[in-house]
């Protein structure tokens, strides 16, 4: 690889790592304005106008508050367990495609920041490993709340991802492909995957909420019953790494989402766009910048859906869980399979 | 029996409908109620800058007036402190001497009115018990929160109409 392309390669990293930083940071923002909103309320609007300050504010408190360690904790890993969900959850974003290529001066630049021939498998196995970070956090913590929400919030990870996985496939058949910019480009202009896998996506998108631990499935968490679950004991910034890992998660879900169901940074009549400037580098270039702008609206009306819902619906019970999990969603997705196998099967056979 | 109402309902437990089972409809109804809540009024009052609209009746803190001359009306005759239902008022009267007619109206005033804002309930039963019109409830201000409980004995210096230079209405 060329120096410029490694160059190149690292700012757009940088920048990405940005942008997911500040997106999860202004996600706490926004969720609790729509919180708010949802209850008739206005939400936070001392910290500068209308409120926008309030991130910082709340990364100042928590920097600043005593950064406690319990007695009788596991010190190391106390310490390694909101890291390790930190890490992971910044990992996943780096094979999404948030837009298609730029062309700068003749060189082809495109935006995404590793393209891999097996994007799909990356992000699964990285978000997998997301479970680890609440896990060892919840055991290091040598407290039973915290054991039983990192036990609740492996085996509900484990259970959700087996038809997340399966509900993948289906769409993995149409595509023949696991790279996410492959899967992105053939969703051309209007052409997304969600018109051929309207009940794939629906099990994909209810397993998202299983996998970010988000409502109605946020047991491992439940204030409720389990005092805050796996981060009982923890205060300070390191629940805050905690807090702001979920927020990262539920912006790559989201990504993932439109990027798999929702054509990426595809949008309709993009060839007329195209077509409507006669130059084709600054068409291209148009084009590209336009779709990441409808990759971000996307994700951001996923953001708000995630929001929309945690505000709605209530909690489910634990063997409501389950059993939707692995009684519905699972042989759901077997079947989503089947059909789709069958409608490939159909299209060669007719067409 | 005859029913009270005609608001009774059969509670016997039916089997749910497939829509009913799958909660997917059920979800959709919720998130629009939601939706719909989220663009509503919204109820919070921004209090610092903005106050809630008080009724004309309101009643709010006391004020000892002042006749059209300046001097203060109140002849410290008890009838408020035996009106108050929470025993809020305190006062000690006092004879006015020979070159004080500008300051007290009467012959005899109060030399100490005290107002326990802890205790008082604002009914306002001194000011129908009042002969001579001195004591008011205020319907725009109101005894704000302090941190010492002494603060909250009003005494004449708080209570006291503040002199007025201006020709009253």
């Amino acid at each position: 690889m060329e120096s410029v392309d490694l160059l190149y390669k690292a700012i757009y990293i940088l920048v990405i790592f940005g942008i997911t930083l500040l997106i999860a940071t202004y996600s706490t923002y926004f969720e609790r304005k729509i919180a708010a909103f949802i209850q008739d309320r206005v939400g936070p609007n001392r910290a500068g106008p209308a409120g926008l300050l309030q991130p910082l504010a709340d990364a100042g408190k928590l920097f600043f508050k005593e950064d406690f360690i319990p007695a009788k904790a596991n010190k190391a890993l106390f310490i390694l367990g909101p890291g390790v969900a930190m890490l992971v959850a910044t990992m996943s974003s780096a094979v999404i495609p948030f837009g298609d290529m730029l062309i700068v001066g003749g060189r082809e630049v495109y935006l995404q920041a590793i393209e891999v021939n097996i994007g799909v498998l990356y992000i699964f196995g990285v978000v997998s490993l997301g479970v680890y970070g609440l896990m060892i956090g919840g055991w290091a913590s040598n407290n039973k709340f915290s054991l039983l929400g990192a036990i609740r919030a492996a085996s509900q990870n484990i259970s959700y991802e087996l038809a997340m996985g399966l509900s993948l496939i289906a769409v993995l058949m149409l595509t023949g492909s696991l790279s996410l910019r492959e899967i992105a480009a053939q969703q051309a202009g209007f052409n997304w995957n969600i018109w051929y896998q309207p009940l794939g996506f629906l099990i994909f998108l209810v397993c998202a909420f299983a996998e970010t631990n988000r409502t109605p499935f946020d047991l491992p968490e439940s204030e409720a019953e389990l005092i805050g679950g796996y981060h009982t004991e923890y205060g300070s910034m390191k629940l805050g790494m905690y807090l702001f890992a979920e927020y990262i998660n539920i912006f790559v879900v989201s990504a993932v989402m439109s990027t798999l169901y929702f054509g990426a940074y595809n949008f309709p009549f993009m060839e007329n766009l195209r077509q409507a400037i006669s130059d084709p580098v600054l068409a291209n270039n148009v084009v590209t910048i336009v779709g990441v702008v409808a990759m971000f609206i996307k994700i951001f009306l996923f953001i708000f859906f995630f929001m929309w819902v945690r505000w709605t619906l209530p909690r489910f019970r634990y063997d409501q869980l389950m059993k939707l999990g692995w009684n519905i969603l699972f042989p759901l997705a077997i079947l989503n399979i089947l059909l789709t196998a069958g409608g490939i099967l159909l299209k060669d056979y007719f067409f | 029996m005859e029913p009270l109402s005609n608001r009774r309902k059969e509670v016997a437990q039916k089997e749910m409908t497939f829509a009913e089972r799958a909660y997917l409809p059920a979800i959709a109804q919720g998130l629009g109620i939601t939706l719909k809540h989220f663009f509503k009024k919204k109820a919070t009052v921004q209090y610092p800058e903005q106050t809630r609209e008080r009724s004309s009746v309101w009643r709010g803190l006391h004020v000892l007036k002042r006749d059209e001359n300046g001097a203060e009306r109140c002849t410290a005759c008890g009838l408020c402190a035996v009106a108050c239902p929470a025993e809020a008022i305190t006062m000690t009267a006092g004879e006015r001497k020979a070159g004080e007619e500008h300051l007290y109206r009467e012959e005899k005033y109060a030399v100490t009115y005290e107002v326990n804002m802890l205790r008082c309930i604002f009914c306002g039963l001194c000011e129908e018990a009042c002969p001579k019109a001195a004591i008011f409830l205020q319907d725009d201000k109101l005894a704000p929160a302090r941190f010492e409980r002494d603060e909250f004995i009003y005494g004449k210096d708080r209570l006291v109409e503040p002199n007025k230079t201006t020709e009253t209405k």
